[in-house]
């Protein structure tokens, strides 16, 4: 099987994926597939796309070497892809300007998306706000207090942003709030899905436009340092910072990946957010993927300090990609992330997100079992700002 | 001939429009579920659909994630709606009971597991919402030999090519969703459910049954005059919620509710019954 070729025809990455939701929506997928698939080849929606990664994104981004925190952790040296920088401040605009050029094109007027952390709700609000559509961010209840400045922030570019009472009150309740708004306004509304989740064709569109993160890496590691790095970490949420990280690099053997899971209070306690490393395989959000699930099959609550990657479960291309052994999959808990974004922000001057500081905390421990020569590309898939009072409230600092 | 086929059967034999009303197993609470059952026998049921709560119900409305919620704070399991059905059974072996769910619970344990006690406690049918008939190769064949009668939705959205596709793996009846939206939702346009059946018959000569947006007798007999069985379920399940604390009052409310669409129904056949 050649790998690049995944998803199938059916939109299966191995056994995952795939397309598990109700009657109505399954036409429009199909229209939706269909008409990316045209799209992704026509040269004039090409350029337009490259256009706004270039000049409204911000694109590229730089591939930075991180010499003091080398210095500090000892070993490989550590290399930050700094999507902090792009505007909006994360990896997420890549996406939502890929999706929102889709939406233009199908002639839709209106887009819905759904955000934890509020990175994703921000890139739709702010996509939307430049191309004139009506947008709806709806957000776990729970996630709207504590990320306040994002809700704000996308109030402020026009968004309404809807705040969801059932379940968990996070993020996968915001997933099912936006399916059921997306079922009801399907003739007029585009749903731009934020992560590689959901039913195909999303985790292959959303995927494809991440992906530009690991093509750019691998341009700019063989220009600055003539080879390929040895090891990617990213973060892993639903995991598209991390799948747009890793997806170019698959055929590389020589490239080790780690995909870094949000282990919460610990995986032992069952307080986390790790369905790779603690679940197993379910349906969930329209595709077959590892699932946090109770013995019942009722999906559980998550935990973790950061919103971004309190989901249960996780892009099917993950559950594939740990499934082959081509991607590990480890977790790192809330205090070790915690004392990853200090030391970055202490270190580097470079404020992470709790999600990349996930990703930075088992860089950590990565580095040290590695010789000086070897290379480690982590995904600082976005800036803290959104965080600093979540840290603070944990810290006991008051700020007002 | 199973009993969902020969009961619908027996229905169109004497003109009449099945009435298929939907609870939620477990709610408000695990020990009035079969009582509830009987209830909606009592009042006119011909075939139950009892929901399998779900911690993610994407496809229903407040109301039946609220029943859900309800369900799922006494540990409802897919098991336990087996259970059900068995102790039901003991006092009902005519009326036809389909499991309506999501497919996450079904598949925690073995399909198999699953098919072969369903079917032991006396379960007819199954309908798994987000089980598109796409994924279905492997799990339909397995469900029908065991007996059970695989439901299948159809949408406003469903074109000719998925109608084919569904009607060629479902069995028992098709249920048509007679709107773009979730379970719950208000409006129902009557000139477009009626000429979507026009075209699902054109595919197939399954019993076709119209659910959401039916809320009472006034709904149920527009529905019912052009589909072959009317689904009725928020409504029922607004009247579990409002009534949650008294739940001794509601065998008697639901029975009278679906009584009124009974009679709705009935009033439509042309050989009106006594």
């Amino acid at each position: 099987m050649i790998y690049e070729n995944l998803p199938d025809a059916r939109g299966h990455f191995g056994p995952y994926g795939g397309r598990f939701v109700a009657e109505t929506l399954m036409e429009p997928l199909r229209e939706l597939e269909v008409a990316y698939n045209q799209l992704k080849v026509d040269p004039a929606f090409r350029a337009e796309l490259d256009k706004d990664l270039a000049l409204y994104v911000g694109r590229p981004s730089p591939l930075y070497p991180a010499e003091r925190l080398t210095r500090k952790w000892g070993g490989a040296q550590i290399f930050l892809k700094r999507e902090d920088l792009n505007h909006t401040g994360a990896h997420k605009i890549n996406n939502t300007v890929g999706q929102a050029l889709l939406a233009k094109h199908l002639g839709k007027t209106r887009i819905i998306a759904e955000t934890g952390a509020g990175q994703h709700g921000v890139a739709s609000a702010t996509i939307a706000a430049r191309l004139g559509l009506k947008c709806v961010v709806y957000m776990g209840a729970d996630d709207v207090e504590r990320q306040s400045p994002n809700v704000y922030r996308m109030k402020l570019l026009g968004a309404e942003v809807v705040p969801v009472q059932s379940g968990t009150r996070t993020l996968k309740d915001a997933l099912n709030e936006a399916l059921r708004d997306w079922v009801t306004n399907v003739d007029d509304t585009f749903y731009v899905i934020g992560t590689v989740a959901g039913p195909h064709p999303y985790p292959m569109l959303v995927r494809d436009f991440n992906a530009v993160v690991g093509r750019e890496v691998i341009g700019q590691s063989q220009t600055m340092l003539g080879r390929l790095p040895d090891a990617l970490v990213a973060c892993v949420g639903g995991g598209s910072n991390a799948i747009g990280l890793f997806h170019p690099f698959i055929p590389y053997d020589g490239t080790r990946m780690y995909g870094v899971e949000a282990g919460g209070d610990g995986i032992e306690t069952g307080r986390h957010a790790a369905p790779l490393s603690a679940g197993k395989p379910g349906v969930l959000h329209g595709n077959r993927t590892y699932v946090m699930a109770d013995d019942n099959g009722q999906i559980i609550g998550t935990h973790s300090i950061s919103a971004g990657l309190d989901y249960p479960g996780v892009g099917p291309e993950h559950s594939w990609l740990k499934d082959i052994g081509r991607v590990n999959y480890v977790s790192v808990t809330d205090t070790e992330a915690l004392d990853a974004f200090h030391e970055c922000t202490r270190t580097e001057g470079i404020i992470p997100a709790l999600e990349p500081s996930h990703a930075m905390a088992f860089a950590k421990k990565l580095a040290p079992t590695m010789s000086k020569d070897q290379i480690i590309v982590v995904n600082m898939s976005g800036r803290g700002d959104k965080d600093i009072f979540t840290i603070a409230k944990r810290e006991g600092i008051s700020l007002l | 001939m199973s009993r969902i086929e020969s009961t619908l059967a027996a229905l169109k034999a004497a003109g009449r429009t099945a009435l298929i009303p939907y609870i939620t197993a477990g709610d408000p609470h695990p020990r009035h579920t079969v009582g509830l059952m009987q209830a909606l026998v009592a009042g006119g049921a011909d075939i139950i659909e009892l929901g399998v709560p779900f911690s993610d119900p994407m496809a229903d409305g407040p109301t039946i994630q609220l029943a859900c919620e309800r369900a799922l704070i006494h540990q409802t399991s897919l098991w336990n709606c087996c259970a059900m059905v068995a102790e039901f059974r003991k006092t009902d072996s005519r009326t036809p009971v389909v499991l309506m769910g999501y497919l996450n619970p079904i598949e925690t344990r073995s399909l198999e597991a699953f098919c072969s006690l369903a079917k032991a406690s006396g379960v007819d049918g199954v309908l798994i919402v987000d089980l598109a008939v796409e994924e279905a190769p492997e799990f339909a064949p397995k469900v029908r030999s065991f007996g059970l009668d695989l439901i299948f939705l159809l949408a406003p959205t469903s074109s000719d090519a998925r109608i084919e596709a569904i009607v060629h793996e479902a069995s028992g009846y098709l249920y048509y969703v007679s709107l773009k939206g979730v379970t719950g939702a208000a409006s129902l346009d009557i000139d477009s459910v009626s000429s979507k059946l026009e075209q699902i018959r054109r595919h197939t000569r399954l019993p076709v049954a119209v659910g959401f947006g039916i809320r009472d007798a006034a709904s149920a007999a527009l529905v019912g005059a052009v589909a072959d069985g009317v689904v009725v379920g928020s409504a029922l399940v607004s009247q579990i919620e409002k009534h949650q604390n008294s739940p001794e009052l509601l065998p008697g409310l639901l029975r009278a509710q679906l009584a009124e669409m009974r009679a709705a129904l009935d009033a439509l056949a042309p050989a009106a019954v006594a």
